[in-house]
């Protein structure tokens, strides 16, 4: 049952292991390091371990769009962020009480304790029948079919999300 | 260990792992940037249940890819709201560290 190496199975076990491990060690380091910049690095290479993990469960489309989106856009907007306004995050952990660092930790393994238990110990149901094999044609079938009232939503939402963001940047501008 | 990968298991653990990051994250950093950073691996986690159950256990294999990229869509617009917001905040308080900013809790 156990792949051997240098099969081919196990390669790709092994190119999974190396994605686990760069999505785990960005998480680490996103929260953990004491510079925001370094933060968002370890955010990227948990973002691009995630992608690789999208690619394993079966929709390269999803891996492309989880690059597009958060490497691509969401890390480049928190980068344009820190350089605006990069505050000496050293120094205020520094100053903020040890007990909050102990604290954060015992809550977030809490809650990942908790979760992790909850999913191992629950009795999912064998995979039913599959309608079809999710492939990029079904998705897009089933986004203009079965979900085009949530599509249509969420590009109203993006569209609000803009110019909300453009109206607020933009207030107090003039009054100085 | 080398099977991993075929296990549903192994994806909702990894999941909980970054949900845990995340909470850690937010209660961790001092800073309103900082805790976006946070909120984004809160949400990474939850795409990746989302994912998981998909492929592995979903009747119709879409369901999850298509509630992934709609997470995906809410996260960029969480992102443009709050760095917009932030950048009003810089502009009042001259800093984005939540302790300045306590006059604006209720």
């Amino acid at each position: 049952m156990n792949p051997t190496l240098l099969s081919p199975e196990g390669l790709s076990g092994l190119v999974f292991l190396g994605l686990v491990a760069v999505t785990i060690c960005g998480a680490v380091i996103a929260t953990a390091a004491k510079r925001l910049i370094r933060c968002l690095t370890g955010l990227v290479a948990c973002f691009m371990g995630v992608a690789g993990l999208y690619y394993y469960l079966g929709s390269p489309f999803v891996a492309m769009m989880q690059l597009l989106i958060y490497v691509g856009a969401i890390a480049i907007v928190i980068a344009f962020g820190i350089m605006l306004a990069e505050p000496d995050e050293a120094k205020l952990v520094k100053k903020k009480s040890g007990l909050s660092g102990v604290l954060s930790l015992i809550a977030g393994s809490a809650v990942a304790w908790g979760l992790a238990v909850a999913a191992l110990r629950a009795d999912w149901m064998s995979p039913a029948v599959k309608l079809n094999d999710g492939s990029v044609r079904d998705v897009g079938m089933s986004l203009l079919t079965t979900y085009s009232m949530v599509f249509e939503l969420v590009s109203v939402v993006l569209l609000v999300a803009i110019l909300g963001s453009l109206a607020l940047a933009r207030t107090g501008r003039d009054k100085e | 260990m080398l099977n991993l990968s075929a296990q549903l298991n192994t994806y909702l653990v990894i999941g909980a792992m970054l949900f845990g990051f995340g909470v850690c994250g937010l209660i961790r950093r001092p800073t309103l940037i900082g805790m976006l950073i946070a909120a984004e691996l809160v949400l990474c986690g939850a795409s990746i249940n989302f994912m998981a159950f998909n492929h592995f256990l979903a009747p119709d294999p879409t369901v999850g890819q298509i509630m992934t990229l709609f997470i995906m869509a809410i996260a960029a617009a969480e992102a443009a709201i709050a760095m917009s917001i932030l950048v009003c905040i810089y502009r009042d308080y001259k800093s984005i560290e939540l302790e300045n900013l306590e006059e604006l809790s209720g």
